[in-house]
């Protein structure tokens, strides 16, 4: 191999020796001086996932997230030079990464960061008003399928990740929350996070297939509450609306 | 004030974090953005961009197009590219002379090319590709330059200087890189620059560097956009203004970004370069 192939083979991979046809100034090698290309590469990379998961880097520490970084970035560099997406990958990559098993919580945390992430970069939409429900019928209201809205992204969690996260990024209003649902949506241009009543994540999921709320909302949990949280943070916008 | 042209003044590369202080900019009157950080659907980052275009003229800046790439063009990204100029109509749009991206993956780094007959070909047919597709003539980035290649056939001023003979694009004279290359490759700033086609120069860029050793007991400089621009890089903007005149130019600073006072400073700086000049 070589021109630009054998250049982006050996960027990645230290144990490959610098491209042959390189020189220094008075054509010395430049083992060195790819190596700049290489650190480059790394550091770019590795600072774009930390600023996309603040809070796992805090978790495992700067050094660790750095090597955790450079196995990720090998396995999987970025498809497309728009970096604010990259790393969509890094919370199920954690998960089967065997040496963070000892933090189950972690790839949940890193779900949650990705999520806000996607929260803040998502098309823009007002999101539905509930007055414009207040006057339907019972009927008409469980006919009514309102969407949702393009930021609104929901977890439902098996460990505390919510409390985790509140505690590592300045959240103190959240830091005691249990496991269970968390609803992240950007109903103007700021990031909501909270916590969701049980059945939020299933209704948005129903409501996303289309299904009126009549049938969107599950069986056996608190409509009203799930409703108000829906509502309060923004989640949905109206069926009319021209998809984004 | 959105103008369809960069004035011959100084701008900054445009940090979020500043957005507030540029309700005053003093010496900045236009801002550069790298159009990938802006191709997100919504949020904030737009929000702020479709604010400050009304305010100030907007240069957009790529950094992910590989026109020195191998490999074609991707369509989608110059699909992405486009939106983003018709939602901005910036004054300006440019571009690097080197690659960044190989059978889909993307380095987040400009790496750079040999320059040869082919490459030549290669990189003239990306800029034509470019500049019909976006509807604008663009300008052309020299790199900062670590290492050469055997192969190299032309010298990187007679490349730059084809390239824009064929496709009729500007070039964007980075006065730091020219000086960060001829410090690794042993050459003279001063030697490239009398051989630079000055008169297709449609922006300047300045920035600061960072020494290292290049382990074989001399300086090894990077562009790290993460200091004040050095007094040797000063000497030879105030040399090329002096020869050409005011044109647009940026100060980068991209990593240890400081608070916006220390950036307008150094625009004050370059203002006053560019004003000694039409003073004389």
């Amino acid at each position: 191999m070589n021109g630009q192939g054998a250049f982006a083979g050996a960027l990645l991979s230290p144990e490959m020796p610098c491209p042959e046809q390189l020189r220094g100034p008075a054509g010395r090698h430049a083992t060195r001086r790819f190596d700049v290309y290489r650190n480059n590469v790394t550091v770019a990379l590795t600072e774009a996932l930390a600023a996309a998961f603040p809070v796992v880097q805090r978790l495992v520490g700067e050094a660790y997230f750095a090597a955790m970084a450079r196995d990720f970035i090998r396995e999987h560099p970025p498809r497309s030079p728009v970096m604010a997406l990259y790393g969509a990958g890094l919370p199920g990559w954690i998960e089967r990464f065997p040496p963070l098993a000892a933090l189950p919580y972690l790839p949940e945390v890193a779900c949650l960061e990705q999520a806000r992430r996607e929260a803040s970069l998502s098309a823009d939409a007002a999101p539905l008003d509930p007055q414009a429900l207040a006057g339907l019928s019972p009927e008409a209201l469980a006919a009514s399928a309102p969407r949702p809205h393009p930021a609104a992204r929901f977890l439902r969690t098996r460990h505390p990740a919510l409390a985790i996260w509140a505690r590592n990024a300045g959240r103190p209003d959240l830091v005691q929350r249990p496991a269970g649902e968390v609803l992240v949506t950007r109903p103007k241009l700021s990031v909501l996070t909270c916590a969701a009543p049980i059945g939020t994540a299933a209704t948005l999921e129903a409501l996303a297939r289309g299904l009126p709320l009549g049938a969107a909302l599950p069986a056996g949990a608190d409509h009203s509450a799930i409703f108000a949280c829906l509502f309060s943070a923004g989640a949905v916008i109206s069926e009319g609306d021209p998809k984004p | 004030m959105q103008s369809r042209t960069l004035p011959n003044t100084a701008g900054v590369g445009f940090k979020s974090v500043h957005f507030e202080d540029l309700a005053d900019p003093g010496a900045v009157s236009w801002l550069e953005i790298h159009a990938e950080n802006y191709m997100v659907e919504g949020g904030p980052r737009l929000a702020m961009l479709d604010d400050l275009r009304t305010r100030f003229p907007i240069s957009v800046h790529g950094v992910g197009l590989s026109i020195g790439g191998e490999g074609p063009l991707d369509p989608a990204h110059l699909a992405r590219l486009r939106r983003l100029i018709e939602r901005v109509r910036p004054a300006q749009f440019s571009e690097h002379l080197a690659w960044s991206t190989h059978e889909g993956a993307y380095f987040s780094d400009l790496l750079p090319l040999p320059y040869t007959a082919a490459t030549l070909d290669r990189v003239a047919a990306h800029v034509d590709e470019v500049q019909q597709h976006l509807g604008l003539r663009m300008l052309l980035e020299n790199p900062s330059s670590y290492l050469v290649f055997e192969e190299s056939t032309l010298s990187e001023t007679a490349f730059l200087d084809e390239v824009s003979r064929r496709t009729g694009c500007g070039l964007l004279l980075d006065i730091n890189n020219v000086f960060i290359s001829a410090s690794n490759l042993g050459t003279s700033a001063q030697g490239y620059l009398a051989d630079y086609p000055v008169e297709l120069v449609g922006e300047i860029h300045l920035a600061g560097y960072a020494e290292e050793d290049d382990g074989q007991g001399g300086p090894l400089l990077i562009d790290t956009h993460g200091a004040p621009v050095a007094d040797p890089v000063w000497e030879l903007y105030a040399e090329v203004i002096s020869r050409i005149g005011p044109r647009p130019t940026l100060i980068e600073w991209d990593n240890d970004v400081p608070e916006f006072r220390t950036l307008e400073v150094e625009a004050a700086r370059a203002a006053r370069v560019m004003a000694r000049r039409r003073a004389a």
